[in-house]
């Protein structure tokens, strides 16, 4: 008997019984289904986050005051950067691409920005013009940047996020317009093109206005800065250079106790967080996913010796007319393989569905992991093996005038 | 001469039943040679379907030895036991034992896969005609009267030329003209050389064999030649017409 016709042998078997077959393989198909989906949208999630973190610029670090350690105060007043620090960096840090201190209307409630009838309450940040390369706003949807000049002079001219624009503008053009930012007038210089973030720094909800303008003129926190932020020359110096700035900064920005006054993050322990973060909750989900692969192999087992019993006669013929131990093993074995392998065929078809729905609704991208369709499919044999094993074996052992008896 | 088909010598089976130990065999001896025709006969408990069983290698004997065309089968393994039955015996039974939902051609077949023959289709399809079944090789079991079974059967025992047929009332559950008809197909089979082993508990049946052994109690009661076999060819031609004629 060649592999063939126990393979055609186990088909039959399969199809004979269609409806407890399905209800058997049902165990699987939801078993790898959910395997295929936990995996995709831990993935997904994952991706969403590097993207994001993409989006906001790379190779950056960031310097914020402590608060903790800070004068018992909070918001604006509590920070102690100033720009005289920025400049420090800049003699200190070779390595420092570009670099910019920012202060924002994040720290103390979002701003109002108005246009005709439409408003939109976002964050506003002040920064130097190099600010559109630490965050990767380069591109334009239309305008330009304001430029140094418009900082020294403290002019009143406004770059929009995307989303921002298109809340007050629509599709209109916005370049030259004047906008309310808390009751100010602001000149529209340009609009960034779409980056598509999300969340609390979502650079399409900023308006970006001059450094010197928002300190003096919009959020009055005159020398004072919300934050540092900077770009490293490479993504592998990112450690060192954040040593260097901690160095800079702790010869003056330390408290009468000795305690740094500022925290540095760079973007590389984010990344690290976040794919740590992911692996994990992909394990996690994976793992429940699993446990449910794992009931529908019991279910397998189940009915195949529900099976084996059922058709001891047809073993004990099978025997009579020259069948070996390994023949009925073989087929018995193929049955339990077949029907794993059709329910995971069919859990990653429904899988892959159920990643692009819950996608869709939690906004990340879909991933279908390729490696992890193989996983589920070895897997989903892997079960059939298993669970049909123990089956196979007591059918290859029944001796035929015993199973010929059997009613 | 050549080796007898079937030698047995001292065969005793013993079954355990709780603390009962029941003698179904006690030190049989019996050979049946090429070309034979025998009826086993006995009531129920004689040891009749045991010794069927044995010498069709489905159980094994507690004591004794069995050469089957010579080969002796006592100490084969269960796997070389499956391949003597594949290639030597061919089984008939009472109640057909075809496999439900497959075609008369693939029920045929079945001995020829375990065997690794290549060109079963071909070989089943000329058993199936031997039995005057070509017509309905894709007829399913359910769609074929008792008889056709029956003869589905017979192609499937035939299909791998064994040396020896062993029947097993195999004309239990048909009705008189088809009991006949199986058993003509037996003496057609008989005729071509073939050794037919039956066992039947019907005294009509065993007079169609060349030869009738008698168990009663494990043992031989008697062992003596058919003077004069019924022909079932003859018999059939008495019967009037049956509703279900097989084709």
């Amino acid at each position: 008997m060649t592999f063939g016709d126990s393979l055609v042998s186990a088909m039959r078997a399969v199809t004979a019984n269609k409806l407890r077959s399905a209800l058997t393989m049902l165990g699987v198909v939801i078993g790898v289904g959910s395997v295929i989906a936990m995996i995709g949208i831990g993935e997904g999630t994952k991706k969403k986050s590097l993207e994001e973190l993409e989006v906001m610029g790379s190779n950056r670090i960031t310097v914020s005051p402590n608060w903790q350690r800070g004068r018992g105060q909070s918001g604006n007043d509590a920070s102690t950067l100033r720009m005289e620090d920025v400049e420090r960096l800049k003699r200190n840090v070779p390595a420092i691409r570009h670099i910019t201190g920012v202060v924002s209307s994040r720290w103390g409630g979002q701003s109002m920005v108005k246009f005709g009838a439409n408003n939109k309450r976002t964050s506003v940040t002040g920064a130097e013009p190099q600010i559109r390369f630490i965050e990767n706003a380069t591109k334009m949807h239309s305008g330009t940047w304001w430029d140094e000049e418009d900082n020294e002079l403290m002019n009143r001219k406004a770059v929009l996020g995307y989303t921002v624009y298109e809340e007050l503008f629509g599709q209109d053009n916005a370049i030259g317009a004047t906008v309310k930012i808390n009751n100010q007038n602001f000149e529209v210089a340009g609009v960034v093109d779409f980056k598509g973030g999300t969340g609390w720094n979502n650079p399409d909800e900023q308006v970006y206005i001059p450094l010197r303008t928002a300190q003096n003129r919009l959020l009055g926190t005159k020398e004072r800065l919300n934050m540092i932020t900077l770009q490293a020359m490479d993504s592998t110096i990112l450690e060192e250079v954040q040593r260097q700035v901690e160095d800079t900064l702790a010869s003056t920005r330390r408290s009468a106790t000795g305690e740094d006054l500022f925290r540095v993050f760079n973007q590389a322990e984010s990344l690290q967080m976040i794919q740590t973060q992911s692996t994990l909750l992909s394990l996690l989900l994976a793992g429940i996913a699993s446990v449910s692969l794992l009931v529908g192999g019991i279910g397998i087992m189940n009915i195949m010796l529900v099976s084996v019993t059922e058709r001891t006669r047809e073993i004990g013929l099978r025997k009579a007319l020259g069948a070996k131990k390994d023949t009925v093993l073989v087929q018995f074995l193929l049955e339990s393989v077949v029907m794993c392998l059709l329910g995971g065929a069919v859990g990653i078809v429904l899988g892959t569905f159920a990643v692009r729905i819950v996608a869709d609704a939690l906004q990340v991208p879909q991933v279908i992991n390729a490696t992890a369709v193989m996983i589920a499919f070895g897997f989903s044999m892997v079960v059939g093996v298993f669970f049909g094993l123990y089956p196979a074996v007591r059918a290859s052992n029944l001796q035929p005038i015993e199973a010929l008896r059997h009613e | 001469m050549s080796d007898p088909v079937i030698k047995v010598r001292g065969l005793c089976k013993d079954y355990v039943m709780g603390t009962n130990v029941v003698h179904a065999l006690r030190d049989v001896d019996l050979e049946i040679h090429r070309g034979e025709f025998v009826a086993i006969m006995g009531p129920s408990g004689s040891g009749k379907s045991t010794f069927m069983n044995v010498i069709g290698c489905l159980d094994r004997p507690t004591a004794g030895q069995y050469w089957l065309d010579g080969q002796e089968v006592q100490g084969m393994t269960d796997n070389q036991l499956a391949e003597v039955r594949n290639r030597t015996i061919g089984f008939v039974f009472q109640t057909y034992n075809l496999l439900p939902r497959t075609t008369a051609l693939k029920n045929v077949e079945l001995p020829l896969m375990y065997a690794g023959v290549k060109d079963r289709h071909k070989r089943a399809a000329e058993a199936l005609e031997r039995v005057g079944l070509g017509q309905r090789m894709d007829h399913k079991p359910n769609e074929l009267s008792g008889g056709q079974q029956q003869r589905v059967a017979i192609a499937r025992a035939i299909v791998n030329d064994p040396v020896l047929i062993l029947g097993d009332e195999p004309t239990g559950n048909l009705d008189t003209r088809t009991g006949e008809e199986v058993m003509a197909l037996f003496q057609e089979l008989n005729r071509q050389c073939k050794t037919v082993v039956l066992v039947t508990h019907e005294q009509d049946i065993a007079e169609h064999c060349k030869r009738i052994v008698r168990f009663r109690d494990g043992r031989i009661q008697s062992d003596e030649p058919v003077a004069n076999p019924v022909d079932a060819r003859d018999i059939i031609a008495t019967l009037p017409t049956a509703d279900d004629a097989v084709a």
